[in-house]
């Protein structure tokens, strides 16, 4: 049983969620719930360690190699930390055409940041991300952080200085 | 203009609360096929009805349910919502305002087919959707729509919904069962197709969103009334996403066969700034260029009529393209994105995609001579049939037609072969 490993952060945290999880599928295919409960494992620092990957092997009856391969294919997942926001611009066909580039180019000269790259202290990141089906409320983004996603559309570099502004004060 | 089949939430408020949708028949299609139908004739009606797959193939639902091996159980359904065409954000809007009526035709799907768990796959992105559809699906087993003995029959059925986590590959069928299974999205060999080894290597339907939320009304106007809407072949109404240079971007419910003159300037407002339409593309980023003239603005936006403009109608993800956009660029963007989520597994879109970013590039940036797009346009050609899976072949549609279709903009770009000394981008001699 999982149970036992040295490194139970997941399991003592969220017994019940982890049970919950599980129960969604068959009760051989406990490998199924490795994407729900790596977004579990990001809820706390926005990022996977290697530890916790090893529990989510445990858990699923699969091994390391295999957790850390779906945190390298999939784009949601992180091996490192980032800052404590992550706001990721659409910058696709459609959002481009509708200033989307400049919106991205002009918020991180706002910040003194590069594009992927994390404010001084911290608390953002700002990334370019593919399609994330708002084309027409487009600039868009959304923000990641370790407690979900959300999105915010129709942006304005002042609009977003103001929600991180908001994000600073509330810390 | 008649009500909303879909997007019904635009003439109902409150329709995503579960006693209004009751109070607006919701549900009454489900009862009527777990009470008074077998599940084959549930499948009969919707063959009848013609309705087709909406996520970009236009299969038609009900053969494709027929194809389900009854030899093996249990069978499964899943739904395709993973939503991440550039250019698409239709489902969205239904899951968000109009949730039950997705969740009834999720039960019905089940139903037809046999299936007794369901499961929805949305992208990762849309998190805050599926913790409401969570919320929704206890309320529909608190209710008595899931769960054991629904409507009092020995019918039992549960839905689930199931996050990706940032991949576009997981929208095609087979990667999106994989990622389900827990591992990387990638798309599998074919055949067998999943109505004969699907999720868990059992018999499953996979079908998108929007086809589902066709699916409460067929049930409960019958598949005559359905086939009051649309064309023949091509029949009930479609969530058209318009995006791009337009002045109202946004999702039109219309009928299939609506010229998309009628899409880009009655319900779109036309083209925005005083530019002059150049180019459409009807299927998102997956999708061939149009080149926007009478003709092709007067042609009905169905499953028939648009491959006679050498395009598909696919999602019906309407990108418009003006005058002050250069094709040259606008393939840089396609081919970057398809290069980004290409699932590495086969080699021809691996490196296909790869080389076609570098080459659209290098175009873009005026750094090229002719000779680079005609090898581009080799690359593209090379890749054409031989990709195991149709993010590939989508990723040439638009580099092969650009060229064709717009070469001006190419030529622009680069110069003649006689005016335009080639510059190898690792070179700094």
């Amino acid at each position: 049983m999982w149970i036992d490993s040295e490194n139970d952060m997941l399991t003592e945290k969220y017994s019940e969620e982890i049970l919950k999880i599980l129960a969604k599928y068959p009760a051989d295919q406990k490998r199924s719930a490795v994407m729900a409960l790596l977004f579990l494992a990001q809820r706390e620092t926005g990022y996977v360690t290697r530890p916790v990957m090893g529990e989510i092997a445990e858990i699923t009856g699969t091994l390391i190699t295999d957790v850390a391969s779906i945190v390298g294919f999939y784009s949601l997942f992180y091996d490192e930390p980032g800052g404590k926001y992550r706001i990721q611009v659409c910058t696709d066909v459609s959002c481009a055409m509708r200033g989307a580039e400049a919106f991205v180019e002009e918020l991180c000269e706002n910040l003194g940041i590069g594009v992927g790259e994390t404010t001084e202290d911290g608390l953002v990141t700002v990334e370019k991300v593919m399609c994330l089906a708002g084309c027409d409320k487009a600039p868009l983004f959304q923000v990641q952080t370790g407690e979900g996603l959300e999105y915010h559309e129709n942006q304005t570099v002042e609009k977003t200085l103001d929600l991180i502004h908001r994000w600073r004060r509330n810390r | 203009m008649s009500p909303y089949l879909l997007l019904r939430h635009r003439d109902i408020p409150d329709i995503d609360k579960l006693e209004v949708y009751c109070q607006q028949g919701g549900f009454i299609g489900f009862k009527k096929a777990v009470v008074s139908m077998q599940p084959e004739q549930v499948t009969e009606v919707v063959k009848a009805s013609g309705l087709r797959g909406r996520g970009g193939a236009g299969f038609p639902t009900g053969l494709k349910w027929a194809f389900m091996d009854n030899n093996a159980w249990p069978h499964y359904v899943t739904a395709n919502a993973d939503e991440s065409e550039p250019g698409t954000f239709k489902d969205r809007e239904i899951m968000e305002y109009n949730p039950f009526q997705f969740l009834e035709g999720v039960a019905i799907a089940s139903y037809a087919v046999g299936a007794n768990v369901a499961y929805i796959y949305l992208r990762g992105e849309f998190w805050q959707i599926a913790r409401q559809l969570d919320w929704r699906i206890a309320e529909m087993k608190e209710a008595g729509y899931l769960g054991e003995k629904i409507f009092g029959t020995d019918y039992a059925l549960e839905i689930y919904t199931h996050l990706g986590a940032g991949a576009y590959i997981c929208g095609e069928e087979t990667a999106l069962l994989e990622s389900i299974e827990g591992k990387l999205g990638q798309p599998r060999l074919r055949p067998p197709f999943p109505p004969v080894y699907g999720l868990y290597g059992k018999p499953t339907v996979v079908n998108n969103v929007e086809t589902l939320t066709n699916l409460p009304l067929i049930l409960e106007r019958g598949a005559e009334w359905f086939r009051s809407y649309g064309t023949e072949k091509s029949p009930g109404v479609k969530i058209f996403s318009l995006s791009g240079c337009v002045n109202r971007p946004g999702n039109y419910e219309l009928p299939l066969g609506t010229p998309f003159r009628q899409l880009i300037y009655e319900h779109g407002g036309g083209i925005r700034d005083g530019h002059a339409i150049k180019a459409i593309m009807p299927a998102g980023a997956s999708s061939a260029l149009i080149i926007a003239d009478e003709k092709a603005l007067d042609t009905p936006m169905d499953y028939e009529n648009v491959p006679s403009l050498g395009a598909q109608l696919g999602s019906a993800s309407v990108i418009v393209i003006d005058d002050s956009i250069s094709i040259d660029w606008l393939i840089k963007k396609t081919v970057h994105f398809f290069c980004h989520e290409s699932c590495g597994k086969c080699t021809p879109c691996r490196e296909g995609t790869f080389w076609m970013k570098h080459l659209t590039e290098r175009i873009h940036a005026g750094q090229a001579a002719w000779e680079d797009v005609q090898l581009l346009y080799d690359v593209a050609s090379q890749m054409k049939t031989k990709c195991l899976c149709a993010l590939g072949e989508f990723s040439i549609e638009a580099v092969m037609t650009g060229i064709d279709r717009f070469k001006d903009d190419f030529i622009e770009r680069v110069g003649t072969e006689q005016t335009n000394i080639r510059i190898d981008a690792n070179s700094k001699e």
